[in-house]
């Protein structure tokens, strides 16, 4: 592997004024587990890997009345291991236990996973279903932004050279809630989705009708997306078939998907309509659960 | 060149300094420097599990750990399984249950195995299956392995337990 510095910050300050001193020649390692395979094989080449675990706000894992609150360099594991957070956040134990297999579980981090910033990335799709903001740290302070608006195409993300990636906060899981993730790949495990599909469905008290939903593609555009007319579709409206279907259709109409050597776009818009379906009625079934 | 670093772990038991590189991963390390050699490298891209240790007790593909990370880790290798006078008892099932062929992917087998037992004292042939799926063979067609898991499996419960 190519020569670079290693630097282990115990502060986000210290971590902010390495990365700002590098002006982007420096990059934050979490798990490794993209980082490392990068140095690897050239697609990066820092001067300085700023090893961000040492930093206590990174390995935050606490649910409180408040939500949930996920250090960006917290591992998949813990995500699952937890059995309060895969209750209240079903969707994003659901992404974190399919995400490589038990090894890359061990060190890779859903953070990781965002400001990696691949379209097919499995846990993108149910932190923003989850409603997730991220909690960027700079040379200028703190800054929140939107999960749906942290992508900006493949690889790409809102991150300025300096900034990084502290933490995940989660609004609180409401009554009669639930959610889900899943994804279509050829083998059973250890793959890259062809199709991604998140949802989060709040439903009324009978649980015949949904007050709201949240639903998000992975794998169908240049970024993960957000698919807020899905939601907006099913707010106010019956569980039922019908209700379900049209948002199938509509989710079908958000995809962009491309011909690549994991799927044509036809078959993946095809299996987007699928996965909605499946997706949201699994939500629904956890909520009355 | 960066400067090398003293970095300080356990290793098997044992508190093992060495000095590496930043760019070293700790598979480079265990094999190049410390002559552990029995985590081997496949694919060194985290696909294949050749390489897997357990780090702080989970399993890791040590070809995507760098050993500046490892500074206070505890890991143990496969050279850390076998009691002095025999087998660990998941070694004597796979050899039992003939689950290996040219044997390169059975040490990082037999860490993840480790792992999932410790986890999990019965698991299914699905839970094997999928816990698993990070460890690639290419010789047994992996029915001989899973098998040979849910065998360790069966005698360690069928022991009594440790007083």
């Amino acid at each position: 592997m190519r020569d670079f510095e290693y630097e282990a910050p115990a502060s986000v300050a210290e971590a902010v004024k390495i990365l700002s001193r590098h002006n982007g020649s420096a990059r934050p390692l979490a798990g490794g587990t993209d980082l490392i395979d990068q140095i690897r094989t050239g697609r990066h080449a820092p001067q300085v890997v700023v090893d961000i675990k040492k930093i206590p706000e990174l390995s935050v894992l606490e649910l409180t009345a408040g939500g949930l609150r996920l250090g960006a360099a917290v591992p998949c594991y813990r995500m699952y291991g937890d059995p309060r957070i895969s209750a209240a956040y079903a969707a994003l134990a659901d992404s974190a236990r399919i995400i490589g297999g038990i090894q890359i579980q061990s060190r890779a981090s859903v953070g990781g996973n965002l400001c990696n910033s691949g379209p097919a990335a499995d846990s993108t799709p149910s932190l923003i279903a989850l409603g997730a903001v991220a909690v960027i740290a700079g040379p200028a302070g703190q800054r929140e932004v939107a999960v749906e608006n942290f992508c900006t195409g493949p690889g790409k993300n809102v991150l300025a050279p300096g900034e990084f990636l502290v933490e995940l906060k989660l609004p609180p899981r409401l009554p009669h809630s639930g959610s889900h993730y899943r994804r279509f790949i050829p083998r059973n495990e250890m793959d890259i989705a062809v199709v991604g599909v998140a949802a989060s469905v709040v439903l009324d008290g009978s649980g015949e009708k949904f007050v709201s939903a949240r639903v998000a593609l992975g794998a169908v555009g240049p970024t993960p997306l957000f698919a807020n007319e899905v939601g907006k579709l099913l707010a106010g409206q019956p569980v039922n078939e019908q209700t379900i279907a049209k948002a199938a259709d509509a989710a079908r109409a958000i995809a962009r998907p491309i011909d690549d050597m994991r799927g044509t776009k036809e078959f993946r818009l095809h299996v987007t309509g699928v996965l909605t379906r499946r997706v949201i009625e699994e939500s629904v079934q956890r909520a009355r659960s | 060149m960066a400067k090398r670093r003293v970095v300080t772990t356990t290793i098997n038991g044992r508190q093992t300094e060495f000095l590496c590189e930043p760019r070293q991963t700790l598979l480079e390390v265990l094999r190049d420097t410390l002559d552990l050699t029995g985590a081997k490298e496949g694919c060194a891209n985290g696909n294949c599990g050749a390489c897997t240790v357990l780090m702080n007790g989970r399993p890791v593909d040590s070809c995507l750990v760098l050993g500046v990370e490892t500074e206070g880790a505890v890991l143990e290798t496969i050279e850390g399984v076998a009691p002095v006078d025999g087998l660990d008892p998941i070694q004597q099932a796979f050899l039992e249950n003939a689950a290996l062929q040219c044997g390169i992917c059975t040490p990082g087998f037999i860490m993840s195995c480790k792992s999932l037992l410790a986890e999990n004292s019965d698991p299914t042939e699905n839970d094997i299956r999928f816990y698993l799926a990070g460890n690639l063979c290419r010789c047994t067609g992996y029915d001989k392995i899973v098998r040979a898991v849910l065998d360790a499996a069966k005698k360690r419960n069928a022991e009594p337990a440790p007083a």
